[in-house]
């Protein structure tokens, strides 16, 4: 009896424990954001915030979520509890993405139509500095040592790379047609870059700032035009990498000591963005057309779930 | 005469380029210097006031990729120069090119009709790269190769095969064709009979148009009477400059749609496209010019857009080495329409989609899912390697 209860008693803790971790998605058209329980597979509720919303990240504390409502030319601040909103950042106009750096202090954030970086001060909600860098800057990273802030620019086909100490551009790296999204692995030694255009992904060394690897995608049966890699992301022990692409509706799975594709995972419809679970057992896709997001379970690199979230699922962050 | 004006403009052009020539010494940046050779045209006929006429179609995309293109070159050290040349109505074109030409341009933007841009071409004896960013003409891309000339705009062959493949895609398989009073309208009715005949589709009737162009007397009476055929599923019409196209719609015997010049269009740009972060591109230029772009702004960036492409990749600023590497596989050029664009080394014509637009909404981007190719599936698109006579 004794042990039973005990049982029970664990087993009810597990699941309380899984269920704590909630997954949210921008809506790009529903200028809203999902909420999703990842673990019951279950949309919970959606909630409004803003025109366009795409970006989206959690503060370190975890307790505010940074959104950048593209249309609204802002980023704002939710409380990540209460999903009220309680600020707004001056963000520049048109804010796609943004990042913040691994102390949580600075938030960066591309402005796509003004060729700019704005740099902002999270305690003091100020812009402090705009970089001026190439034409549709869109990704953007800072290195897990807070040194260097990465902003690739779509149509100058360039990563710039910004001194985050002076907030100027040190190095250019000459990059595939039409970058999207960039990641640097957990310790700082790469930088992976996808191209939307070329179908490729960039394996760029930090200390030489050069292209060592490039990797390319191909899936039986379809067309090299369908190829168009956006989100990538790494996994903290630089095992796997994890490379979304776009309309091919598949997750690549690249070995991210080899740089071979050991698998292609299909998911949704125009996969875009892509997120990990706090501990690295899951990952989480949006499909902007098929307006759902996909579970891939990391230990078998297999599909286990699909989630209907509103219409054009963008961005993904997944608080613990 | 012409000799004395010639010197009176050379002196100083040349005191100008060496003054520019000495500014590039003594900086570290190259140049690229791009000539923009346009005529003055005519405001011409029109059904209606509603849209207005636009005469710096072309330039102001050529502005835009300037300023892109340095954008990128204050990274890579470089400084592109737009040098714009729009000749007045009635001016000799052909001495402008001369002009030009000996100014020292090997990089010349030509936005001219089909008739002119030959005489151009035949001055130019392989000294300049030239991108035609007007012409449509079907015979440049299949027969009549013109040397050193890249066309930009998809060719009437290329329009009316996006066309036929979302005919098929519909199953609107019978076509009623109308057709215009002007030769380009005749040029249109050949590209969509290729079509019709490529993608099998039965033309069950072709009337010419030849009715006066008053709305009162033609909108209402004629048409109802003019399209009394056999049983079809569309309407395609040919009528380039917009005569009287636009009158069919609605007022057709059946209850058919319209497409062709007026309708449901084939173009290489339209106001409605914003996908594939088209919807930036459209910004920026409306920040630019107070206007949407056109297909031969579009046109326009693009040309200045691959130079830069060209000179970014290869560091080299020498027209013959541009030509060699757009014309080469590694060229791949971001067009805001989700496939990177190249050209065909054949027949210097740039690989693309081609939007099927509505006049508020974006119907489809062929090529279309299920049209294949051994290459590529952008040359389901206009003449083949196999079916044109071009080297």
């Amino acid at each position: 009896m004794k042990i039973k209860v005990i049982l029970l008693s664990s087993l009810l803790l597990s699941t309380s424990f899984a269920t704590a971790e909630t997954v949210f998605v921008t809506l790009e058209k529903d200028n809203a954001i999902a909420v999703v329980d990842p673990i019951a597979g279950k949309l919970l509720k959606t909630v409004n915030v803003g025109q366009r919303p795409r970006g989206i990240a959690l503060s370190k504390d975890q307790q505010t979520l940074y959104i950048a409502t593209s249309d609204d030319d802002a980023v704002i601040e939710v409380d990540a509890n209460t999903l009220q909103v309680k600020g707004k950042l001056p963000s520049g106009e048109d804010p796609e993405t943004f990042a913040i750096d691994s102390q949580g202090t600075r938030m960066y954030v591309s402005n796509e139509d003004d060729n700019q970086v704005t740099v902002i001060d999270l305690s003091s909600k100020q812009a402090i500095q705009q970089v001026a860098v190439g034409v549709e800057p869109e990704g953007i990273a800072v290195s897990p040592d807070s040194k260097w802030v990465v902003s690739a620019s779509e149509t100058t086909n360039m990563v710039h790379w910004i001194d985050a100490a002076s907030n100027e551009i040190k190095a250019n790296t000459l990059v595939d047609p039409r970058p999207r999204a960039l990641s640097f692995t957990a310790d700082g030694q790469q930088l992976w870059v996808t191209s939307e255009i070329d179908g490729t992904l960039m394996i760029i060394d930090v200390v030489s700032k050069e292209i060592v690897q490039r990797v390319h995608f191909s899936v039986p049966g379809l067309g090299q035009e369908k190829i168009q890699p956006v989100g990538v992301v790494i996994d903290n022990k630089r095992r796997w990498g994890y490379v979304a692409l776009g309309p091919a509706n598949r997750v690549a799975v690249v070995n991210a000591q080899t740089f071979e594709v050991e698998k292609y995972l299909l998911v949704g419809a125009r996969v875009w963005n892509l997120a990990f679970s706090p501990a690295q057992e899951r990952l989480y896709t949006t499909n902007g057309a098929s307006h759902d997001i996909s579970i891939i379970d990391l230990q078998e690199h297999k599909v286990i779930k699909s989630i209907a979230v509103g219409r054009y699922p963008w961005g993904v962050a997944v608080k613990p | 005469m012409i000799f004395n004006l010639l010197r009176l403009f050379l002196l100083p052009m040349l005191l100008f380029v060496a003054l520019f020539s000495g500014q590039g010494l003594a900086g570290t940046k190259q140049e690229i210097k791009i000539a923009y050779l346009t005529q003055e045209k005519q405001v011409p006929a029109a059904l209606s006031n509603l849209e207005p006429f636009i005469a710096d179609k072309g330039l102001q995309g050529a502005l835009l990729g300037i300023e892109d293109n340095n954008t990128t070159g204050q990274f890579t050290g470089q400084n592109y120069f737009l040098r714009p040349e729009i000749v007045p109505l009635g001016a000799n074109v052909q001495l402008a090119f001369s002009a030009l030409l000996k100014e020292g341009y090997r990089l010349i933007i030509v936005n001219l009709p089909a008739a002119q841009l030959v005489q151009v071409q035949q001055l130019n004896n392989n000294q300049a790269l030239l991108f035609d960013v007007a012409t449509r003409t079907d015979a440049f891309r299949q027969a009549q190769c013109l040397q050193d000339v890249l066309h930009i705009l998809p060719s009437r062959a290329m329009r009316a095969d996006a066309l036929a493949q979302y005919m098929l895609k519909k199953r609107w398989r019978h076509w009623f064709l109308v057709i215009g009073a002007t030769p380009e309208d005749v040029l249109y009715a050949q590209a969509i009979r290729r079509s019709a005949k490529r993608f099998g589709m039965k033309i069950i009737a072709e009337k010419k148009w030849l009715h006066s162009y008053d709305a009162r007397r033609t909108a209402q009476s004629d048409i109802p009477v003019f399209t009394q055929v056999d049983e079809y599923d569309v309407l395609v019409v040919a009528d380039e400059q917009g005569l009287f196209g636009e009158y069919i719609s609605y007022r057709t015997w059946l209850p058919r749609p319209v497409i062709g010049t007026q309708g449901l269009v084939a173009t290489a740009w339209h106001r409605t496209h914003e996908q594939w972060g088209a919807v930036q591109i459209q910004n920026r230029f409306k920040a630019l010019a107070g206007r949407s772009m056109e297909e031969e702004d579009y046109a326009t960036y693009l040309a200045v857009r691959s130079i830069g492409e060209a000179v970014t990749r290869t560091k080299e600023v020498d027209a013959s080495l541009i030509k060699a590497y757009l014309l080469s596989e590694r060229f791949k050029l971001q067009g805001y329409k989700g496939k990177p664009l190249s050209f065909r080394p054949w027949n210097g014509q740039l690989r693309q989609p081609v939007l099927l637009a509505a006049p508020t909404s974006l119907v489809a981007v062929p090529p279309l899912d299920g049209f294949l190719h051994p290459k590529s599936e952008l040359d389901t698109l206009g003449y083949d390697r196999l079916e044109t006579q071009c080297q």
